[in-house]
């Protein structure tokens, strides 16, 4: 325990574990990223279903809608692994140096930056889909044009991606001295 | 919260809507339209509509047919395509979907009362009524003698029972007076349904008030152009307009003094939408003005399939289907008596 006898919020902060910022970190990159493409896979598919009625044509190329939700989810669980193999153990005497807690924080923010990029990604791709959907029931020459908005779209969650990878190579712990 | 809807519209909506929208591309196009109207018989139409939706409807009549078998078989596709959606439907949608056969209701229960006034059988009368206003106690209203009677033995079991207070009288009803019922229930019909809509929120209600909106102020030009000459008070005419709509409140006050059809026009040429309608129309015609206004109606209708993630598209849809329903009639009615110059009298094209 480090010795604080102010009692602030910026001292109660510095008092959590950074194991603890690190495991809610991995834990919201895992968890939001799925959800963000679990959002977008129903969004998608129930209006797929639903146009796949009358225009049975349009099932196979707009697969490609929930393909794209679920890359989502899979850069989500990249990420979890990833950081997952940053964490390091160090003796008791450093868990609150700077250093630690630095190590810390890059694994929360990156798994918050993740997670995050990945729900709205998510989102974003799932509605794209199900307009694309429709659309491609009524006339087959849109799938291709509103495919490409798909494809900018899920360029959000590889923004998100590379970010917190970047982040994350900064979480080095301090060596056992 | 209006552009959020995205998010979470899909979840007990995103499949009825993609049916619809399934629905609205298989509606008859002006090709088919183009291809009909050059129709010679009746089995013409028949085997041309084979290859459109309807065609397992109709595949089963004998000739030779009837016009109103051709329209009955294909009310029946529409009665289907709503049940299926209703039956998938859950709140709010579901009660959006009733609302849409409530204005048939009306118009069965007028049918019935009128044709028992006039000593019709009650189960030819049955026969007429339009299949999606149908409720299960609508043989008893022959019974009636009064509307009190009406109210009390048959309605008050109904949806339509809260559109009732306005206009329950111990008066008998004769022609006069079932026509002002007529037209006070659809005005609160139209009412409760407006507030309804706004009540969801969203696209929907931005999209449901234009064309409720619409709907009411061509039913106040409907009643004003049909109660010129008779003695229909100004008071009571007042009485019958919707309050809501692009006439409310000062259109409906210089609509309530109009003694003939140039002084509606008069009023109605200050409102822009209105004015391109009765452009079309030269001075002193009046049969023009309900193609006019149907066209009008489709094309807004139209414009509600662009956005998605609302339900306004299934009021279109429907809509969309009677007219082209009613297309059918007339274009069979035309095709059968050999007048087919004035076929394109009256078709309105969707597409």
């Amino acid at each position: 325990m480090s010795t604080a006898t102010s009692s602030s919020w910026g001292t109660a902060l510095v008092n959590i574990s950074p194991y603890t910022f690190s495991a809610i970190g991995i834990a919201v990159s895992i968890g939001v990223s799925v959800l963000g493409a679990a959002w977008g896979i129903y969004i998608t598919g129930s209006s797929l279903i639903g146009a796949a009625i009358k225009a049975p044509r349009i099932t196979s190329k707009n697969l490609i809608s929930v393909i794209f939700c679920e890359a989502v989810a899979i850069y989500g669980v990249i990420v979890a692994i990833i950081l997952q193999t940053k964490l390091e153990s160090v003796p008791s005497s450093q868990i609150y140096a700077a250093e630690s807690l630095r190590a810390g924080y890059a694994i929360f923010a990156s798994g918050l930056i993740v997670g995050f990029a990945n729900l709205v990604c998510g989102l974003c791709v799932g509605i794209i889909g199900s307009s694309c959907a429709l659309s491609d029931a009524q006339n087959s020459s849109l799938f291709v044009k509103i495919l490409v908005i798909e494809i900018f779209g899920s360029a959000l969650g590889l923004f998100g991606v590379i970010v917190g990878i970047i982040m994350s190579a900064q979480a080095t712990w301090p060596t056992k001295v | 919260m209006y552009g959020f809807e995205a998010m979470t519209f899909n979840i007990h909506g995103g499949y009825l809507e993609a049916i619809v929208r399934g629905h609205r591309a298989g509606l008859l196009t002006t090709a088919d339209y183009n291809n009909l109207c050059q129709c010679e018989s009746l089995d013409d139409i028949k085997m041309h509509l084979s290859a459109t939706e309807y065609g397992p409807y109709l595949q089963n009549e004998p000739s030779p047919l009837h016009t109103t078998t051709i329209v009955e078989k294909c009310t029946l596709k529409l009665v289907d395509d709503y049940k299926h959606m209703l039956c998938q439907a859950t709140e709010p949608l579901s009660t959006f979907l009733e609302y849409i056969t409530y204005g048939h209701m009306i118009d069965n229960v007028v049918l019935i009362v009128t044709g028992t006034l006039h000593e019709r059988d009650v189960q030819e009368l049955l026969e007429k009524c339009h299949p999606l206003g149908m409720f299960d106690s609508i043989a008893t209203l022959a019974v009636a003698q009064n509307m009190r009677e009406l109210y009390r033995l048959v309605l008050v079991d109904t949806p339509l029972a809260p559109y009732f207070s306005e206009c329950i009288t111990s008066e008998d009803l004769d022609d006069m007076n079932i026509e002002i019922m007529r037209n006070t229930l659809y005005k609160a019909y139209l009412e409760d349904f407006y507030r309804f809509c706004e009540k969801l929120g969203g696209a929907t209600a931005e999209i449901m008030s234009d064309l409720l909106a619409f709907e009411a102020d061509r039913r106040a030009v409907n009643i004003t152009i049909n109660s010129i000459g008779t003695e229909l008070t100004r008071d009571d005419r007042r009485k019958l307009y919707s309050n809501f709509g692009l006439l409310y409140p000062y259109g409906h006050e210089e609509l309530a003094v109009c003694e003939d059809i140039d002084q509606v026009r008069a009023v109605m040429e200050k409102y822009p939408p209105y004015q391109s309608i009765f452009a079309k129309l030269s001075y002193g015609e009046s049969q023009m003005l309900d193609k006019a206004f149907y066209e009008e109606e489709v094309k807004r209708l139209c414009l509600a399939f662009e956005q998605q993630f609302h339900y306004a598209v299934f009021f279109a849809y429907m809509r969309l289907r009677e007219q082209e329903i009613r297309n059918l009639m007339w274009i069979s009615e035309c095709v059968a008596q050999n007048q087919k110059s004035r076929v394109h009298d009256s078709v309105v094209f969707i597409f």
